[in-house]
């Protein structure tokens, strides 16, 4: 396990082939994008499947479908069409009286995805030096405690406050994720054992200084923590009628900033190569332990960037040990389905947040339980990194070595 | 750089740096790390009164009295154990050798034993209940990680130890209510978890998927499908599908008379007795016949194992759907051993604790079930410190078994090899 295997596969320079169009054309239709979209096409087939044989409509249909076939289909459309119209209508676009309220589930979803983001960026960053990072949960839960803790403690003036605050996350999450990388480059410490066993210290953690005045509300007897500061909130990116904050353009910041570390900088060059063989590195003069603590307290930072966008932006009124909310977890499948790249991982993020926002859509609104929607994202994941399979289906010809 | 500097760089460091040192001062560093912790208890949290050890019930065939000691004194006698066992391994490691392999486990030991004393003071620790306890939590992780130990011997990492803990919970209650036979229960999570297992293998083997990736995503779908039918059937009608009726324990004679041991070990469900099996029998397989020598060479060389005729992705996907199996009997340990129904995410990151007992055992099937019982054990330490009361705000005691455990990877095993082709993909001799 030592050697996780960086969900990543080089792609290999080639020379243009000659006949450039025929090219293009190829790699159209063979391509990973179609195979990607064969891919969310058949996740959302597999998932109307489900959604069917659990309706009623259906189920009373179903019976007499060699008499009255139409009756089927017309329940099958209402139970797979109203599920979907409400994912979309809960992630992107809701025909509301005005422009800004129709577009309201969009914002949403880029609430959503934000902590999704950078905390896929912290697990994508481990991934690329091989290391498997479960602990983005415990650096979001003590990232928000400090972030919390020095957005409601501290009383400095607007914009010093902000930063302060989203420092104290960082560095709260750094902190974290830096104990594992010190423990596996000093003792041989698997990350794995360390970051599952930190979680749960965070999390006990995080509840005993919410029972505390570190964290708690004078004069409450819930785990409550204070709410922050005016000066210390992340501003709405599109007014107070909408939800995405300004978390959202430092997610983006950070993507650009992980992007340039692994692709234009001597260090992300070190990740990498200690990724693909810490053997080789070492050999070629890498510190790897150095590289091990690095990396780690980086990813730790990104993930601390989540845990302080959602205590600063997305819950200012006062947060509770489920502040959390499954990000670390979710953040594995973000990193995953965007291959450990900056951009993939936008994506994705992007993707899974709109998933998340149209998930509670769905179930208030069609009483379809809100795991329908991991049901969805698992099978896009799935689909999505076996090409070979989704091209046998749709019986599409392999493309040409190394083109994949 | 010359070829004997490129040699000398490629073997193994000597300085305990990577782990690899003999002599290495983690462990007594550690040793030290948690002596001083339990004299500082002693010490600035002095303890009145005395601590009982409850060993049986009045009602047992052979009932021990229960022991009761002072626990202020005792506490000191057992952290003057601790500094005595740390100077040992410091006297070792400066000798320039190993400590000795049975001092980390008594050392273990001396500290828990502190811990209670200290903690409980006033109060009676429930033995056979501590233990008991530790062995139901541990039941599920140990499946778990033999599944996880079989999956990685033969080269595929298996993070969905999850899932197949998850998907053998959920099918097992829902047959054993249909059936009304919780053995027919018991046979549906096999099922469950292998098949599981074959959608991870086949993605992985045949498809070339990442294995984490499928893994992980296993989980995830596993998660949402029971999720989904436990929202929309289960729970709606819990009486025709979720009603399973619990196994029966089974006394062993004799044995099952024992103290201490006959109620922790030997008055248990069918499940259990199928552990003591499973852990046997993988450990017999891998280590002592010709099939496991064949899986444990394609986990390690699988070039060289396909050289030598072993057809390396049909045993790949044999294996990893028989280690699915395995893990899917220890979910049903969740619904049919414990619980009785299905409970959504009932599993609860067992699955990756069982994966950590695998790392942590170092890939073997004893030492991996080992660590799961490690494990289990102090989650059970948890609940039962927090019945006894201790002078420390709860979550410092919910938390401590946590941290024990990060120290002890880190300060007493330290760096564990895997096998050599886990995570890797066949793609066949070309």
């Amino acid at each position: 396990m030592s050697d996780v295997q960086t969900p990543v596969r080089e792609q290999a320079h080639q020379e243009p082939p000659p006949d450039r169009a025929g090219a293009v054309l190829r790699a159209v239709t063979q391509g990973r994008v179609t195979t990607s979209l064969l891919a969310v096409l058949m996740a959302f087939v597999l998932g109307a499947l489900l959604v069917c044989l659990t309706d009623d409509r259906v189920a009373a249909a179903a019976p007499y479908f060699l008499r009255r076939p139409g009756d089927l289909l017309a329940a099958v459309g209402q139970a797979v069409g109203g599920a979907y119209l409400a994912l979309f209508q809960g992630a992107v676009w809701a025909p509301r009286d005005t422009f800004a309220a129709s577009i309201r589930p969009l914002t949403d979803s880029l609430m959503f995805a934000t902590p999704l983001i950078t905390a896929g960026l912290g697990v994508a960053l481990a991934f690329r030096v091989g290391m498997f990072n479960i602990g983005a949960r415990g650096q979001i839960l003590v990232a928000a405690a400090c972030a919390g803790w020095a957005s409601s403690s501290l009383h400095l003036p607007v914009g010093v406050h902000v930063a302060v605050a989203l420092a104290a996350g960082l560095a709260g999450g750094a902190l974290w994720g830096g104990i594992a990388g010190l423990l596996k480059a000093r003792t041989g410490a698997h990350e794995v054992i360390v970051t599952i066993m930190l979680n749960y210290v965070a999390f006990y953690l995080v509840s005993l200084l919410l029972r505390t005045p570190v964290l708690q509300v004078e004069g409450s007897a819930n785990p409550r923590s204070r709410p922050a500061d005016a000066t210390a909130v992340l501003p709405p990116l599109f007014g107070d009628a909408h939800t995405t904050h300004a978390g959202f353009v430092l997610a983006l910041l950070a993507v650009a900033g992980v992007w340039w570390l692994l692709d234009r900088s001597a260090l992300g060059f070190r990740f990498r190569a200690v990724g693909l063989n810490p053997r080789a590195a070492r050999v070629a003069g890498i510190d790897v332990e150095r590289v091990y603590l690095v990396v780690m307290v980086l990813a730790g930072a990104l993930a601390g960037l989540a845990g302080a966008g959602q205590v600063l932006g997305t819950v200012t009124t006062g947060f509770g040990v489920s502040i959390e909310a499954g990000i670390g977890f979710e953040a594995i499948t973000v990193a995953l389905l965007g291959r450990s790249r900056p951009l993939g991982v936008l994506l994705a993020g992007l993707l899974f947040g709109a998933f998340k926002a149209g998930g509670f859509a769905m179930q208030s609104m069609q009483a379809i339980p809100v795991d329908l929607v991991l049901v969805l994202q698992s099978l896009i994941v799935l689909f999505i990194a076996a090409p070979p399979l989704v091209r046998a289906l749709f019986r599409i010809p392999a493309p040409a070595r190394g083109q994949e | 750089m010359t070829p004997t500097q490129l040699l000398r760089s490629l073997a193994p460091r000597r300085d305990g740096h990577a782990g690899t040192a003999a002599a290495s001062w983690r462990t007594p560093v550690t040793m030290a790390v948690l002596t001083l912790a339990a004299a500082l208890a002693a010490a600035l949290g002095p303890r009145t009164g005395t601590t009982s050890f409850r060993l049986s019930k009045p009602t047992d065939v052979l009932a021990l009295p229960t022991a009761t000691v002072p626990a202020q004194a005792a506490t000191v006698a057992l952290t003057l154990v601790m500094a005595a066992l740390c100077t040992a391994a410091a006297l070792r490691v400066r000798a320039g050798r190993a400590p000795a392999r049975a001092l980390a486990p008594a050392f273990g030991t001396a500290f828990v034993l502190a811990l209670l004393t200290w903690a409980a003071a006033g109060a009676t620790v429930p033995v056979v209940g501590l233990l008991g306890g530790a062995l139901a939590l541990s039941i599920p992780l140990v499946f778990g990680a033999m599944g996880g130990v079989l999956s990685e011997r033969v080269g595929v990492v298996n993070v969905a130890i999850e899932g197949q803990l998850l998907a053998g919970a959920c099918v097992s209650a829902v047959v054993a209510t249909v059936t009304g036979q919780p053995l027919v229960g018991l046979v549906a999570a096999v099922v469950a978890g292998a098949l599981v297992a074959t959608v991870l293998a086949v993605f992985s083997v045949r498809y070339l998927v990442d294995q984490v990736i499928v893994g992980i995503v296993l989980n995830v779908l596993v998660t949402g499908l029971t999720g989904f039918f436990y929202s929309t059937a289960l729970a709606p009608d819990a009486a025709r599908l979720n009603a399973p009726a619990r196994l029966p324990q089974i006394a062993l004679p004799v044995l099952g008379d024992l103290p201490v041991v006959g109620p922790v070990l030997f008055r248990q469900t069918v499940v259990v007795y199928a552990m003591y099996v499973v852990v046997a029998v993988v450990w017999v397989v891998l280590f002592r016949t010709r099939q496991g020598l064949r899986i444990r060479a394609v986990g390690e060389h699988p070039e060289a194992a396909d050289t030598v005729g072993i057809d390396v992705r049909a045993t790949r996907v044999r294996v990893v759907a028989l280690a699915g199996a395995v893990a899917g009997l220890g979910g049903a340990y969740f619904t049919l051993g414990s619980v009785g129904g299905f409970g959504k995410d009932m599993t609860a990151g067992a699955g990756f604790i069982a994966l950590a007992a695998v790392i942590l055992g170092g890939w073997h099937p004893l030492r991996a079930a080992a660590a799961a019982l490690l494990f289990g054990f102090v989650s059970n330490l948890q609940n039962v410190l927090g019945i006894v009361g201790s002078p420390l705000p709860s979550e410092l005691m919910l938390m401590l078994p946590y941290l024990v455990t990060v120290l002890a990877v880190a300060g007493v095993v330290g760096k564990v090899r895997a096998p050599a082709a886990s995570g890797t993909a066949y793609e066949g001799a070309s």
